[in-house]
C-alpha cells in the first residue's frame, strides 16, 4: 500500500522488530521506536498515518502521556493502543483522549492489520474532506492560490 | 472441635460445678448438724444432771424430815414414856399423820434389845446388838441404813436416833415405807425409757428400778465412776443403745440417785430436725444437679455454635485472603506472560510469512512446518484465553454503579438458560419475593454471577432434575439461593470450589474460574456466597448482597 506510513512504538525489541519485518513484507512503510519520547521526537519531523502504541511501557514516559502529546503534534494521525495486560481502563482513558481503538496483546497480525486498515480508512476520509474543503476555498477565492501553496508545502 | 470433645467438656464442667457446689454445702450441713447435735447433747446432759441433783435433794430432804421428826420425838419424850406402847402407838400415829411414810416405830435399849414396838411385824424382843448399824447409831447418834432384808425378810431401811438421858442411852428406830420412798424416787422418771433409782456404794439397788432388776440386786453400775456431786455418764446399755446416767450422791454420799435416759428418746427432736434438713438438702441437691446439667448443656452448645460460626468465618476469611493474594499476583504474572506470548505470535507469523517463499514450499517438510506453526499459534491462543479470563476479573476495576433489579436480572438469566435446561429435562422453579428493593450495583456482573451459578447447577444435574431459585429480603440484605437436586459436593471439596482453576469437569470443558470470579464479584459488592451441600441430596448456593440504595440522580 502506498502512502500508508506506520509507526510502531513498543519497548520489547523482539516484538517490534519482528512486527516491522512482517509489515514491510506486506509493503507497508513501517518505522519503529522503543519509547514514547523517541516517538514524539520522530513525529515532530515526519508525518505518519497510523501509530501502534504499546501503553504499558515501563520507565520513562507513560503511554497515555505519549498519546496526549501525539495528538498535539499530529492530531490527524490515528493511534491504535496495544495493551499487554489488565490496563483496559487505561485504554478506555486513551479512547477518550482520541485513540482510535485498542487491542489486547498478544495480537494476531491479521487483527492488527485489519485495525490499521480501518484507522487508515478513517484518516483517508478525513484527508479527503480536508482536500475537498481546500479545493472549494481555492475555487471561491482564486486569488489565494499563492497562500495555499505555502500551506500545502507543510 | 469433634462432638466427643464437647461432651467431655460438658462432663468436666458439670462434675466440677457439682463438686464445688456440694462440697461446701455438705461440709456446712455436716458441721452445723454436728454443732447442733453437740449443743443438744449438752443440753440433754445439763437437764439430766439438773434432774438428778434436784431429785437427790428432794430425797435428802425427805430423809431429813423423817430424821428430824424422829429426833424431835426422841428428844421430847422420856424412855419411860416411850416404853409404854400406848404412848408409842399414839406417837406413831401422829408421826404418820404429820410426816408419813413410817411403817413401824420401836424403842431399843442400849443393850440392843427391842423393848417396845409398834408396827405390823413381830419384832419385839429381838436383839440388834450384833447388827452393824447398832454400833454406828450408838456412836454417831443418827443413822440411816441401807436397804436390807432384816428379821422380817422384806427389803426395807430404817432411821434410828439415839437419846441420851443421863447415863442411859436408848434408840428410837423407825422403818421407812419402801413403797412410798420408792414412789418418790421414781417420780423422777421421764418418758418411755427414763428411769430413776438409788444404788448404794456397792451398786446394789435401794429402790426398785423400772425395767430390770429388783431391790438389792446388782445394778451393774460402778458408783465409783460417779464422782463429785453430780456426774453424767454415757454408756452403751445392754440392748446396744446409748444411755445417759446422771448420778447424784445423797445421804452423806452413801447413796447415789441415778437417773437414766436413753439417748435416742431425748434426741428425738434433733433427729426429726436432722431428717427434715436431709430432705431439704436432697431437694436442693436435685435442683442443683438439674440446673447445672441444663445450664452447662446450654453454655457448651452456645460455645459449639460460636466455634462453628468462627470456623465458617475463618474459612471465608482465608478464602478472601487467598483471592486477594491471587489477584495481586495475577496482574503481574499476566503481563509477564502476555509479552512473551506476543513475541511468540509475531515470530510464528514471521515464520509463516517466510514459508511463502518458493524454496520452502518445495521442501518435504513444508507440511510439517505449517502444521507446527499452526499448533504453536493454537496454544498461544489457549494461553492467551486463560490469562485473559483470569485477568478480566482480577483487575481492580470498579464495578459500575447502576440501578439493579435483582429479580429482573434473575429472570433474564433464566431466560438465557431456559432452552438449555429444557432440553435436558431440568425444571427451573422460581420463588422470587416481589418488591425487592432496587439496589446500586453492576447489573452485568451480577448477571454473570447468576449465570455462573445456574449453569453450574444445570451441569451438576446433567439430565432430569430440578433447580429451585429463591429470592427474598432479610433485614438489610437480599438473599438469592440457587439449589439443585444433583449429586452434591463431597465435604472435602467444598472449601475448594471457589479456588481458581478448580473444576471437576473434564479438561477443556470448564475453566474452573466461574465460581472464583463470582465470589470475587459478590465480595466486591460487600456480600457473600455460601454453599450448603450434601452428597446425594443436592447443593444450594446462597448469595447475600447488602441493600445499597442507589443515589438519587
Amino acid at each position: 500500500m502506498d502512502d500508508f506510513r506506520a509507526l510502531i512504538v513498543d519497548d520489547e525489541k523482539e516484538f517490534r522488530e519482528t512486527l516491522v519485518s512482517r509489515l514491510q513484507k506486506r509493503n507497508i512503510d513501517t518505522t519503529c521506536v522503543a519509547s514514547g519520547e523517541e516517538a514524539l521526537k520522530l513525529m515532530k519531523a515526519k508525518l505518519f498515518d497510523v501509530v501502534v502504541l504499546d501503553i504499558k511501557m515501563p520507565g520513562g514516559m507513560d503511554g497515555i502521556e505519549a498519546l496526549r502529546e501525539m495528538k498535539h503534534i499530529q492530531p490527524l494521525a490515528e493511534v491504535i493502543l496495544l495493551t499487554g495486560h489488565a490496563s483496559v481502563e487505561t485504554s478506555i482513558e486513551g479512547m477518550k483522549l482520541g485513540a482510535f481503538d485498542y487491542l489486547l496483546k498478544p495480537v494476531r497480525l491479521e487483527e492488527l492489520l485489519a485495525k490499521m486498515a480501518q484507522a487508515f480508512e478513517k484518516k483517508n476520509v478525513h484527508d479527503q474532506k480536508i482536500r475537498a474543503a481546500r479545493i472549494k476555498e481555492l475555487m471561491r477565492f482564486p486569488g489565494r492560490v499563492l497562500e495555499e501553496e505555502k500551506d500545502k508545502g507543510k | 472441635m469433634k462432638a466427643s470433645l464437647y461432651t467431655a467438656l460438658k462432663r468436666k464442667i458439670i462434675l466440677i460445678t457439682l463438686i464445688v457446689s456440694f462440697a461446701p454445702l455438705l461440709i456446712l450441713g455436716a458441721t452445723i448438724y454436728y454443732q447442733a447435735a453437740q449443743m443438744y447433747r449438752t443440753k440433754v446432759e445439763e437437764q439430766i444432771d439438773y434432774r438428778a441433783k434436784a431429785q437427790a435433794e428432794a430425797v435428802d430432804l425427805f430423809l431429813k424430815e423423817r430424821t428430824a421428826i424422829l429426833s424431835a420425838m426422841a428428844d421430847t419424850h422420856s424412855y419411860q414414856e416411850l416404853v409404854d406402847e400406848r404412848n408409842l402407838s399414839h406417837l406413831f400415829q401422829v408421826m404418820n399423820l404429820r410426816a408419813g411414810a413410817f411403817v413401824d416405830l420401836g424403842v431399843i435399849n442400849n443393850g440392843g434389845q427391842h423393848i417396845a414396838y409398834v408396827g405390823p411385824y413381830d419384832l419385839k424382843g429381838l436383839n440388834y446388838y450384833q447388827q452393824p448399824w447398832f454400833g454406828e447409831v450408838m456412836s454417831k447418834g443418827i443413822y440411816i441404813s441401807d436397804v436390807y432384808l432384816g428379821f422380817r425378810a422384806i427389803p426395807h431401811f430404817i432411821i434410828a436416833v439415839r437419846r441420851q438421858e443421863g447415863e442411859n442411852s436408848w434408840l428410837l428406830r423407825a422403818t421407812i415405807d419402801p413403797d412410798i420412798f420408792g414412789a418418790i424416787v421414781r417420780s423422777a422418771q421421764v418418758g418411755k425409757t427414763g428411769d430413776a433409782f438409788i444404788i448404794n456404794g456397792e451398786g446394789l439397788y435401794q429402790t426398785r428400778p423400772r425395767f430390770e432388776g429388783q431391790i438389792l440386786s446388782q445394778s451393774g453400775l460402778n458408783p465409783s465412776q460417779f464422782g463429785g456431786r453430780t456426774t453424767v455418764l454415757a454408756m452403751v446399755g445392754s440392748h446396744g443403745k446409748k444411755v445417759y446416767y446422771a448420778g447424784s450422791w445423797l445421804k452423806s454420799d452413801k447413796w447415789l440417785l441415778v437417773i437414766s435416759q436413753e439417748l435416742t428418746e431425748e434426741m428425738s427432736g434433733l433427729f426429726a430436725t436432722r431428717n427434715v434438713v436431709i430432705f431439704l438438702i436432697t431437694l436442693g441437691a436435685i435442683g442443683i444437679i438439674l440446673t447445672t446439667i441444663f445450664t452447662t448443656r446450654l453454655a457448651v452448645n452456645r460455645l459449639k455454635d460460636a466455634d462453628e460460626k468462627m470456623n465458617a468465618l475463618n474459612v471465608q476469611l482465608m478464602q478472601s485472603d487467598k483471592l486477594a493474594a491471587i489477584g495481586k499476583m495475577a496482574t503481574g504474572v499476566a503481563h509477564e506472560i502476555n509479552n512473551p506470548l506476543a513475541v511468540i505470535l509475531q515470530r510464528t507469523g514471521w515464520m509463516q510469512d517466510l514459508l511463502e517463499k518458493e524454496e520452502f514450499q518445495k521442501s518435504e517438510s513444508f507440511g510439517e512446518y505449517q502444521t507446527s506453526i499452526r499448533k504453536i499459534e493454537e496454544h498461544v491462543e489457549r494461553a492467551r484465553k486463560v490469562v485473559h479470563n483470569m485477568l478480566g476479573y482480577a483487575r481492580k476495576m470498579e464495578p459500575r454503579l447502576e440501578d439493579v433489579d435483582v429479580n429482573a436480572t434473575l429472570n433474564q438469566t433464566i431466560d438465557i438458560l431456559e432452552n438449555f435446561a429444557r432440553i435436558n429435562n431440568i425444571d427451573i422453579q422460581t420463588d422470587l419475593k416481589p418488591d425487592l428493593p432496587i439496589i446500586a450495583g453492576d447489573q452485568a456482573q451480577l448477571q454473570q454471577v447468576f449465570l455462573n451459578l445456574i449453569s453450574n447447577a444445570i451441569d451438576a444435574i446433567g439430565k432430569e432434575g430440578t433447580i429451585a431459585i429463591q429470592s427474598l429480603r432479610s433485614n438489610d440484605e437480599i438473599h438469592i439461593s440457587i439449589s439443585d437436586n444433583g449429586p452434591g459436593i463431597p465435604e472435602e471439596l467444598q472449601t475448594k470450589v471457589f479456588d481458581p482453576f478448580f473444576t471437576t469437569k473434564q479438561s477443556g470443558k470448564g475453566t474452573g474460574l466461574g465460581l472464583w470470579i463470582s465470589y470475587s464479584i459478590i465480595e466486591k459488592m460487600g456480600g457473600t456466597i455460601t454453599l450448603n451441600s450434601k452428597p446425594g441430596a443436592g447443593t444450594a448456593f446462597t448469595v447475600k448482597i447488602p441493600v445499597v440504595v442507589p443515589e438519587k440522580k
